[in-house]
């Protein structure tokens, strides 16, 4: 690697008061033409690009982002990792992530801050608990770290929950993934960008696409806010505005784009150091290492692309927190926003190809793409390569809105979509 | 959150609606004979526009009408609001 990160580099920096870094990525104006083309400059298309890169030797390649990069939903998600899905296509697809993830900072010599804290998920009634053991057990069936807590399990393991069996969704239990947690969101999207750039590829900002050329039912490049751009493969992994791009090739997705809220609090001494989730309430807290608390909330009931909530959204999630840690009562919330997300019928993603040659799309992911980052950039990488799925997202193809056959994660992932 | 105007109460919260997703799409008059793909793009394909979009709501929290609504997606902007079976107004 001609710039590695290490205690002797951050030493040697040291001495010229860190004024002599290189730049991790470069800044390229677009070729004329390149083999593939990644539009969407996230966490999943630069992870795109990264093993296209690097495991399919792919380098005449670009990532186009309209923003800058880090700007997007890769920087407004909560940062939870786990993969304790009921289904086995959804639980082969996410823990093939969580594996990238348990050695990513390594691997892109990058501290992505990956922090294994553990995710639990409350159950607050008896279909809860039937629910939840079930999917400990599928989990378990898959090879996936999970155990069932009963309440006093659930205290001790995070003593500052409300256990008592008088308030509104009493704790009746909870299921724990050890090896799931939370990464530095906007490092997994810098790092990749880092290793991406470093293999060849061009990360182009500030570029906008604002069409798909096809001749026939192949593509044959892309319009952009910096000219026309030729190539024969264009990988799209455009989050919220997946429907907008797919339009703009004639095409018509399973999506609804509908705004995503989270807030966080000041920051305060550490006092919940895992995850902790309730599918029923819809509450689920973190706390960042800068001491905020992190808590998302839901999405708005209609369509929308104007990047803010609802506020009765956010109160919703805000009065199930306090019902459930009491202890936060008087915490003052500091920042809200809102992000753009793509939500499938059965609330899975969508990794394929398309009835357009060389057009594919990496979309749907909804409420819950962050934690699937990896191993979704390396699978869609293997998808555009190849032409065609790795059996790991075989089952996420477009064409299952036809068939019938869904990856119905509603309620069968461990928190409500 | 915006304010709807509600053809049959008035001008309301909008949390008091619950919205039924894209208008027009019309249920197929023959399901027996309909194709995958056809069952396919009736089901779940949707054009999810950035823009001027024509929907459904209901006031659920109200006189529980189902009513027509065009609206931006881009900033929430209700362009028009028309009863259920009425033309859709041109833009």
């Amino acid at each position: 690697m001609k710039n590695k990160y290490s205690i002797f580099s951050l030493i040697k920096n040291a001495f010229s008061q860190h004024e002599n870094w290189k730049q991790a990525w470069g800044d390229p104006e677009p070729k004329r033409e390149y083999e593939a083309i990644i539009i969407g400059g996230g966490g999943h298309g630069l992870a795109t690009a990264y093993y296209l890169a690097k495991k399919h030797n792919m380098r005449n390649i670009a990532v186009l982002e309209k923003g800058w990069i880090g700007g997007g939903n890769t920087g407004r998600n909560t940062t939870i990792i786990r993969s304790n899905y009921l289904w086995d296509a959804s639980a082969g697809l996410y823990d093939h992530a969580l594996k990238i993830w348990e050695n990513l900072t390594q691997e892109l010599n990058y501290n992505i801050m990956f922090s294994q804290r553990g995710v639990m998920n409350l159950a607050h009634n008896l279909q809860d608990v039937r629910d939840l053991k079930r999917r400990t057990h599928a989990n378990r069936l898959n090879g996936i770290d999970a155990v069932w807590l009963n309440t006093d399990q659930v205290k001790e393991f995070c003593p500052i929950i409300n256990t008592s069996p008088d308030i509104r969704y009493p704790v009746l239990g909870g299921t724990l993934q050890r090896r799931a947690g939370t990464a530095r969101h906007d490092a997994v999207a810098w790092g990749y960008a880092r290793g991406a750039d470093e293999m060849g590829v061009d990360i182009i900002q500030n570029c906008e696409v604002k069409g798909i050329k096809r001749n026939g039912d192949q593509v044959e490049g892309v319009e952009t806010s910096k000219g026309f751009i030729k190539t024969k493969k264009i990988g799209v992994v455009a989050a919220g505005h997946s429907s907008v791009i797919a339009n703009m090739a004639g095409l018509k997705l399973p999506l609804e784009s509908k705004p995503l809220q989270a807030l966080v609090s000041e920051p305060v001494k550490p006092i919940i150091d895992t995850v902790v989730m309730s599918n029923a309430v819809h509450a689920y807290v973190s706390q960042s290492d800068k001491g905020e608390l992190v808590i998302g909330a839901g999405t708005d009931a209609y369509v929308s692309y104007t990047q803010r909530g609802s506020h009765d959204v956010v109160e919703g999630t805000l009065k199930a927190i306090l019902e459930l840690y009491p202890i936060f009562s008087r915490m003052k919330m500091l920042r809200q926003w809102g992000g753009i997300v793509d939500i499938c019928p059965d609330a899975s993603p969508i990794i394929s190809k398309t009835n357009i040659k060389g057009l594919y799309f990496n979309c749907g992911w909804g409420t819950g793409g962050f934690k699937a980052t990896p191993g979704s950039g390396d699978l869609f990488a293997h998808t555009i390569a190849n032409d065609e799925p790795h059996k790991l997202n075989a089952a996420f193809n477009l064409n299952r809105f036809v068939s019938g056959d869904l990856v119905d994660e509603h309620g069968a992932a461990a928190v409500a979509h | 959150m915006f304010l709807i105007n509600c053809p049959y109460c008035g001008e309301r919260d909008q949390s008091e609606f619950s919205c039924g997703g894209e208008a027009h799409i019309v249920r197929p008059k023959q399901p027996t004979e309909l194709s995958d793909d056809q069952w396919a793009e009736y089901l779940f394909m949707r054009k999810n526009i950035k823009g001027v979009q024509f929907e459904r709501w209901n006031h659920a929290h109200g006189c529980r009408k189902w009513f027509n609504m065009v609206r931006d997606t881009s900033n929430d902007k209700i362009h028009a609001i028309y009863k259920m079976g009425e033309k859709p107004p041109v833009e």
